[in-house]
């Protein structure tokens, strides 16, 4: 896996008339997972499809290795970048194998054949999904968790350095969340895989993140390790919510408990009184 | 849970050479099944050829036609197929295939089995114009085919300019082309009432698509229309499969998505208008060959060509059976009507029940 230097500059962008980025500028750190954190209509989402040029930003630029994106050429982009849409779209009575294959467009010449190592490409992203045996079933037969490993199986079989994803655990079972983040976990372990990705879980970002952004109204208001940066300051901050921060006693990244109007113990409410409580 | 967490692991670093058969011998399957569907309906639509040429009022032997096709001269039989039989032929052929193909590039392009040169504004955008230069103007035939050309490709750039908005929209776009398609039949109906009564048989031929009296100069434009665009949509069929995945991932795959569309929208349109402007709008045809070609090859593969032999097929074999079936012969728009309509009524409930209307 080739490493790359992927940065915005001073991105606006947004739909229509309305701006939703703020002049965000950042960089994403090579070979790791990085997950985009912040509340509803924040433009996490935005900033991911203009990153992964889904969205013309209104001014600012999104440059990798140094080149604005809109200049390299679009297939020669799609070998170093993927996406996995929030809500992809799927061709009715579509063959598991044909979806994912569809995933070497990229990779293939307008008139060339299909080769040896397109198969072979296809067969790795199925077997990492764990949806290799589904191969020749008609994607209409497959549960929301298996489709979405299918989705991600396209993604993998594009074989690009930068992999994004627009919220990949929506409308999953908490099983099929971990099983998802657990499987991309392995794809950056084992491939290097950068993975830069919008999760609605604080907690589960927190904990499969090993960089956060986090965001509010369309400005980057903090960026880092999770344990570096998640504070219940940095959470009042980004949700308006007011809550304790504890150590996750399984991974040891931080884990934001909400504390809401109801259910704080007496105990806790004195505690609260005291000033932001790091209970870590 | 974690078995298969484990089991996945262990997989990883070595692809299981059984899964890469598996993913083979599958494709190859699928791509044998085109390519033995693509092989029977080519054989089919040449033996509706055949019969469009051997048969009529005399039945001539295969050995007549053969050699009036040669170029001999045989008293009876070579004005019957080279004036009549031929241009029919060739018209319902290629005007089939046009149709077939436009459709289905719209309707994969589209994501919408409704999607279809008529929802697109091709066809009524003709027809208004030919029977407003058959009914007001009393020009010539050939004035005619060009004007229908001309307001087709314009009412397909008013309606998408019309859908445009900021972002590319389907369901606007299909909206608007059903707004436009009725101010077209409106329009139409009135030219129908005010025309004069000489006037509307001729102007009838561009409401039903008909083979009678075509010609064989009108032909070569239909030719050359076919072998220009016929192949722009064939070498667009693969980026064509990317744009059915949607906008994004589309986009993500690399595909420069406008640019695809502009070019299968224009290579549709022009074979769809340049074939209404020959044979007039035959009813459906646009509108059954995707859905009955996927059908037949499956879905995973570009269906252009199997499309267009179905399209082709439809209408030789609609044309054949108003011939030939019933006492009164009918044009060949008419069949296809009476096939497309409840086709189409069960689309409309299968989308109902599904929610996608």
């Amino acid at each position: 896996m080739g490493s790359h230097l992927f940065q915005a500059k001073q991105l606006v962008a947004g739909y229509d008339q309305k701006m939703i980025l703020d002049h965000v500028s950042l960089e994403i750190p090579s070979h790791e997972i990085s997950v985009m954190i912040g509340a509803n209509a924040c433009g996490k989402s935005t900033l991911l499809k203009t990153l992964a040029r889904l969205i013309k930003p209104a001014s600012g630029e999104v440059l990798l290795d140094g080149k604005p994106i809109h200049q390299i050429p679009s297939k020669q982009l799609a070998r170093v970048i993927g996406l996995l849409p929030q809500s992809p779209i799927v061709p009715e009575g579509i063959s598991v194998a044909d979806l994912v294959g569809r995933g070497r467009y990229p990779h293939q010449s307008m008139f060339g054949s299909w080769r040896q190592e397109d198969d072979e490409a296809v067969a790795e992203a199925m077997e990492m999904m764990n949806i290799a045996k589904l191969a020749n079933h008609p994607i209409d037969e497959l549960s929301g968790g298996q489709r979405q490993r299918v989705w991600i199986a396209m993604a993998l079989a594009q074989q690009t350095d930068i992999l994004f994803l627009d919220e990949p655990t929506t409308y999953l079972d908490i099983t099929y969340q971990i099983e998802i983040l657990d499987l991309l976990t392995d794809l950056n372990r084992k491939r290097g895989t950068t993975i830069v990705m919008v999760l609605h879980d604080i907690n589960l970002a927190a904990r499969y993140a090993d960089y956060l952004f986090a965001m509010r109204q369309g400005q980057l208001i903090a960026e880092g390790k999770p344990s570096d940066i998640i504070t219940s300051e940095l959470i009042h901050d980004v949700f308006g919510l007011d809550c304790t921060i504890i150590q996750d006693p399984v991974s040891n990244s931080p884990s934001v408990v909400p504390i809401g109007r109801y259910h704080a113990h007496s105990g806790h409410a004195m505690m609260q009184i005291g000033g932001n409580v790091h209970a870590r | 849970m974690m078995n298969t967490i484990e089991m996945n692991t262990i997989e990883m670093n070595t692809v299981e050479i059984n899964t890469i058969e598996m993913i083979r011998s599958g494709r190859i399957r699928r791509r044998r099944r085109w390519f033995v569907v693509t092989m029977v309906l080519t054989i089919l639509t040449m033996a509706l050829c055949c019969a469009m040429l051997l048969l009529g009022n005399t039945i001539y032997p295969l050995r007549d036609v053969i050699a009036v096709l040669a170029g001999e001269e045989i008293r009876g039989a070579s004005f019957a197929i080279n004036t009549i039989r031929l241009p029919r032929m060739v018209a319902g052929l290629l005007a089939g295939f046009a149709f077939g193909i436009a459709g289905y590039t719209f309707q994969t392009m589209l994501r919408n089995p409704l999607a279809n040169p008529n929802v697109i504004g091709v066809t009524s955008g003709s027809s208004a114009a030919a029977v407003f230069c058959i009914i007001v103007l009393q020009s010539s035939k050939a004035v005619t085919s060009l004007v229908s050309v001309i307001a087709g490709l314009l009412t397909v750039l008013i309606i998408y300019v019309l859908a445009r908005g900021t972002s590319f929209s389907i369901g606007r776009l299909i909206l608007v082309g059903i707004g436009i398609q009725a101010m077209c039949n409106a329009m139409i109906t009135y030219l129908m009432l005010i025309g004069e009564e000489h006037n509307l048989p001729a102007a009838v031929r561009w409401l039903t698509g008909s083979l009678n009296g075509v010609k064989l100069e009108e032909l070569p434009l239909l030719v050359i229309t076919c072998l220009i665009f016929v192949p722009s949509i064939c070498l667009l069929g693969r980026p064509l499969m990317m744009l059915e995945l949607g906008e994004q991932s589309a986009t993500t795959l690399g595909v420069r998505t406008d640019l695809v569309r502009v070019l299968l929208i224009v290579s549709a349109v022009v074979l769809a208008a340049i074939a209404t402007a020959i044979t007039g709008p035959i009813a459906s045809v646009a509108f059954l060959a995707g859905p009955i070609a996927s059908r037949l090859v499956g879905i995973g593969t570009a269906n252009s060509i199997p499309a267009g032999l179905v399209g082709a097929a439809l209408v030789l074999a609609a044309d054949l059976a108003g011939q030939f079936a019933t006492p009164v012969k009918f044009p060949v728009g008419i069949i296809t009507g009476i096939i497309g309509a409840p086709y189409l009524l069960f689309l409309l409930i299968q989308m109902n029940r599904r929610g996608d209307l």
